[in-house]
C-alpha cells in the first residue's frame, strides 16, 4: 500500500466514524421529531432553529450529570458494559461500501475503508459481540431489572441471529458471494435484490428490528416492565453510551439493508445522464444516504405504531414464524437457481 | 507480523491460565472471550479470514453467551466451595496428564516435519474453503450436520422427558 | 345490554383467519394511520410564544379592584374567606386613619390579604361573595415558582397597579347577568 492509499483510507476512516456520530445524534432528534409529529404534537423546538441544537444540548446534559456506580456493582464489567456496546456499534461502519471509486488523478479510491471477502460475516460478528456489552452492564448493576433485561436482550439476540443468518444465506445463494463490494456491484440499476428476496427482506428486516433492541421489539428495555432494562442502573454517559449505541446500530443496519437489497450506491437511471464519472460516485454516496435515511425514518415509524410484542409472542414469531420461514425461502431460493 | 503474533500469544496464554485461576466463574467466562477473541486474530494472521469470523460467531457470540447466561441466572455471590475429594482430585491429574501426553505426541511429529510444497496463503478463503469442504470432504462434512441434528433431537428429548 | 354506538367488537379467543394471523396486513394499516398523523394540522402550541383564546369567563389569577380614583374598594369583612371553599385566602383588617382617606374607600381596609394560590381552586366563590366588586377572578395565569412560600400572594402582587395603563379590565366578568345578581337584596351578602 502507497502513502497516498495510507492517507486516504485513514481520512475515510475518520469521516466514517464522525459521520456515524453525528447521523447518530441527530437520529436521536430526529426520532423525536417523527414521534411528535405522528402524535400531533410539534417536538422539540427550543434549541436552534427548528431545535436543530436539541442534541447538542442532550449531550451536554448527560456529561454534566452525576456519574453513578452502584455500590454493589461490578466496577470493571459496569464500566465494560457501554464501552463494549458502543465500540462494536462503531466497527461495523468499517465494510459498509459507501459509495463508488473515486478517480482522482489517475489514481482509484475506493469509498470503502475494507472489502473483505467475509464482508457479511463481519457484520454478524460484530452483531455477536455486541451482545456482550448489554450481558454484561445488566449484570454487573446487581439489579434484578437489568439482569432480566440483559438475560431477555442475550436470548433475544441470539433466537434472531439464526433467522437474519439463514435469511442471508438465501441472499448469499443468489448472489454467490460474501463481500458486500461484489453485492452491490450486482445490483445496478433496477437489480435490487428485494425484487428477487422480497420474503428474504422482510425476514431480514424483522431480525434487524430485533437485532437492535427497537420497538416492537424493545423487550430488553421495555419501560413499563423493567423500568429501564439492562441500563437501569446507568447514568451520566454511561446511559449515554447506551442509548447512542442504539441509535449507531440504527443507522448501520439500514446501511446494510440498503447495501444488501437497496442497491448500495446504485442509483437507476443515472448512467443515461452523461455525467462524469466522479460526479456520478459523488451522487450515488449520496443516494446511498438517501436511502440510509429513509430507512432510518422507517425504523421510527414502526417504532411509533406498533406496540411491544409480549416475550413469549417474541420467542413465537423468531422460532416458529421466521426460522421456518427462512429455511422455506432457501428452499424456494435453491429451487429456482436450479431450474433457471 | 511476528511481534504480533507473540502479542496475541502472549495474551491468549495469559487469558487462558486466568481462566483456571480467577476466583469467580463469570470472570472466567471473560477471560475465555478473550482467549477466544485472540484465537480469531491467529487465523486473521494465517490469512483464514472465513475462520477467525465464523469462529467468534460461533464460539464467542453463541457457546459463550450461552455460558454467560446460565452464569447470570446462578447465585454467584455465594462462595462456591471448591474443596473435592482426594479420588477426584488425582482422577483430575491422571485425565489431564493424559491428555498432555497425547498433545505432546501429536504436535511432536508435525515440529519436525518440513513445510512441504509452497504455502498458498489463499487457502483460509471462503471460496476455497468451501471448494475443499463441499468436494473433497463432503462426506464427512455431511455427516457431522446429522451429528449435530442428533445432538440437538437428544438435547430437545432429555429436556422433554419430564 | 344494548349497545349506544355500534362501535364496540365482540372479542373472545376466537380463531384468527390467515390475514389477521400474519399480522402483515394490521401492520400496513397502522403505518398508514400513522403516516397520515405526520401530516395533520398539529395540536399543541409553542406556548409562551403562541397563546390560545381563553374563554370570557376564564378563572385565572386573582386581582383587588381599585375604585375610578384609585382607593382600595376591599373592606376586609371576611365574606370571601367564609365563601371559600379550600380556605385559601386570610387578611387582617385595619382601621384608615385620617388622611388615608384616598388609599382606601372605606373606614376599614384590609391590612395584609393573602391568597394561598396552592389551596385556591379558582372557583370564583370569593368573587360572587364580594359585596364591594372588590375581588375579581381574572384570564391571567398564576406562574409556577419553586418555593411553596411564593406562590402565598399578598397584596403586592394581587392589588391592581395605580397606574391608568396598567389597569385590569374586568368588565368581561361583570356581565348585565352578573350585575343583576349582585343587586339581588335577598342574598345575605347583598343585603
Amino acid at each position: 500500500m502507497e502513502a497516498n492509499d495510507l492517507i486516504f483510507k485513514i481520512i475515510l476512516l475518520f469521516l466514517v466514524f464522525i459521520i456515524t456520530l453525528l447521523v447518530a445524534m441527530y437520529s436521536t432528534y430526529a426520532e423525536r421529531k417523527v414521534a411528535a409529529f405522528i402524535q400531533d404534537r410539534i417536538g422539540p423546538n427550543r434549541a436552534g432553529t427548528f431545535g436543530l441544537l436539541q442534541p447538542l444540548a442532550d449531550g451536554v446534559k448527560m456529561f454534566m450529570k452525576e456519574d453513578i456506580i452502584p455500590l454493589h456493582a461490578n466496577k470493571a464489567l459496569f464500566v465494560m458494559g457501554p464501552s463494549i456496546a458502543m465500540t462494536t456499534a462503531c466497527l461495523t461502519g468499517v465494510i459498509i461500501p459507501w459509495g463508488g471509486e473515486l478517480n482522482i488523478g489517475g489514481k482509484i479510491y475506493s469509498l470503502q475503508i475494507t472489502d473483505l471477502n467475509i464482508g457479511v460475516l463481519y457484520i454478524f460478528a460484530m452483531v455477536a459481540i455486541g451482545v456482550y456489552g448489554i450481558m454484561l452492564g445488566g449484570w454487573a448493576s446487581n439489579n434484578k431489572y437489568a439482569l432480566l433485561g440483559s438475560v431477555r436482550a442475550a436470548s433475544q439476540m441470539i433466537s434472531y441471529e439464526l433467522a437474519m443468518a439463514l435469511a442471508i444465506t438465501a441472499l448469499i445463494l443468489k448472489t454467490g458471494t460474501l463481500s458486500l463490494r461484489d453485492i452491490v456491484a450486482q445490483q445496478q440499476g433496477w437489480h435490487w435484490n428485494i425484487f428477487y428476496q422480497p420474503l428474504g427482506f422482510l425476514i431480514f428486516l424483522v431480525c434487524a428490528f430485533a437485532e437492535t433492541n427497537r420497538a416492537p421489539f424493545d423487550m430488553p428495555e421495555c419501560e413499563s416492565e423493567l423500568i429501564g432494562g439492562y441500563h437501569t442502573e446507568y447514568s451520566s454517559m454511561r446511559l449515554g453510551f447506551y442509548l447512542f449505541a442504539e441509535y449507531i446500530n440504527m443507522f448501520i443496519s439500514s446501511a446494510v439493508l440498503a447495501t444488501l437489497y437497496f442497491g448500495g450506491y446504485h442509483m437507476p437511471f443515472i448512467s443515461h445522464l452523461g455525467l462524469s464519472a466522479n460526479t456520478v460516485v459523488m451522487l450515488g454516496t449520496l443516494f446511498f444516504f438517501i436511502k440510509i435515511f429513509l430507512l432510518i425514518f422507517f425504523f421510527m415509524w414502526v417504532r411509533w405504531t406498533i406496540p411491544r410484542f409480549r416475550y413469549d409472542q417474541l420467542m413465537k414469531l423468531g422460532w416458529k414464524g421466521l426460522l421456518p420461514l427462512a429455511f422455506i425461502n432457501i428452499f424456494i431460493t435453491g429451487l429456482v437457481m436450479i431450474l433457471l | 507480523m511476528v511481534f504480533l503474533f507473540y502479542l496475541l500469544t502472549a495474551i491468549m496464554l495469559i487469558s487462558a491460565l486466568m481462566v483456571v485461576f480467577s476466583r469467580y466463574p463469570i470472570n472466567s467466562v471473560i477471560y475465555l472471550i478473550i482467549c477466544f477473541l485472540m484465537v480469531a486474530g491467529h487465523y486473521i494472521l494465517l490469512n483464514a479470514q472465513f475462520l477467525a469470523v465464523v469462529h467468534i460467531i460461533v464460539y464467542t457470540g453463541a457457546v459463550m453467551v450461552l455460558f454467560l447466561f446460565v452464569l447470570m441466572l446462578l447465585n454467584l455471590n455465594a462462595k462456591i466451595d471448591t474443596h473435592r475429594s482426594v479420588l477426584i482430585r488425582i482422577a483430575a491429574v491422571v485425565s489431564g496428564g493424559l491428555l498432555f501426553l497425547v498433545l505432546v505426541a501429536a504436535l511432536k511429529g508435525s515440529l519436525t516435519a518440513p513445510l512441504s510444497g509452497k504455502f498458498d496463503s489463499s487457502i483460509g478463503l471462503v471460496k476455497n474453503l468451501g471448494m475443499v469442504l463441499y468436494k473433497d470432504f463432503m462426506l464427512p462434512f455431511e455427516m457431522s450436520s446429522v451429528l449435530f441434528l442428533s445432538a440437538m433431537v437428544g438435547a430437545l428429548m432429555l429436556s422433554k422427558r419430564q | 345490554m344494548e349497545s349506544l354506538t355500534n362501535r364496540s367488537k365482540v372479542t373472545g379467543n376466537k380463531k384468527m383467519s390467515f390475514l389477521e394471523w400474519i399480522y402483515l396486513p394490521a401492520v400496513v394499516k397502522g403505518l398508514y394511520i400513522t403516516i397520515k398523523h405526520l401530516f395533520r394540522k398539529k395540536a399543541t402550541i409553542s406556548y409562551p410564544e403562541e397563546k390560545r383564546e381563553f374563554s370570557p369567563v376564564y378563572r385565572g389569577l386573582h386581582v383587588l379592584k381599585r375604585d375610578d380614583a384609585g382607593r382600595e374598594r376591599c373592606t376586609a369583612c371576611g365574606l370571601c374567606a367564609v365563601a371559600c371553599p379550600a380556605e385559601a385566602i386570610t387578611m387582617v383588617a385595619a382601621e384608615r386613619k385620617p388622611g388615608e382617606e384616598h388609599l382606601y374607600r372605606e373606614e376599614k381596609y384590609a391590612k395584609v390579604y393573602e391568597i394561598n394560590m396552592l389551596r385556591c381552586i379558582f372557583c370564583g366563590d370569593c368573587e360572587e361573595a364580594c359585596p364591594e366588586e372588590a375581588i375579581f377572578l381574572t384570564n391571567r395565569l398564576v406562574p409556577s415558582e419553586y418555593q411553596r412560600n411564593d406562590l402565598i400572594y399578598c397584596k403586592d402582587i394581587l392589588l391592581e397597579p395605580l397606574d391608568d395603563a396598567k389597569r385590569i379590565d374586568v368588565s368581561q366578568r361583570q356581565t348585565p347577568a352578573v350585575k343583576e345578581f349582585k343587586k339581588n337584596k335577598l342574598l345575605f351578602h347583598n343585603k
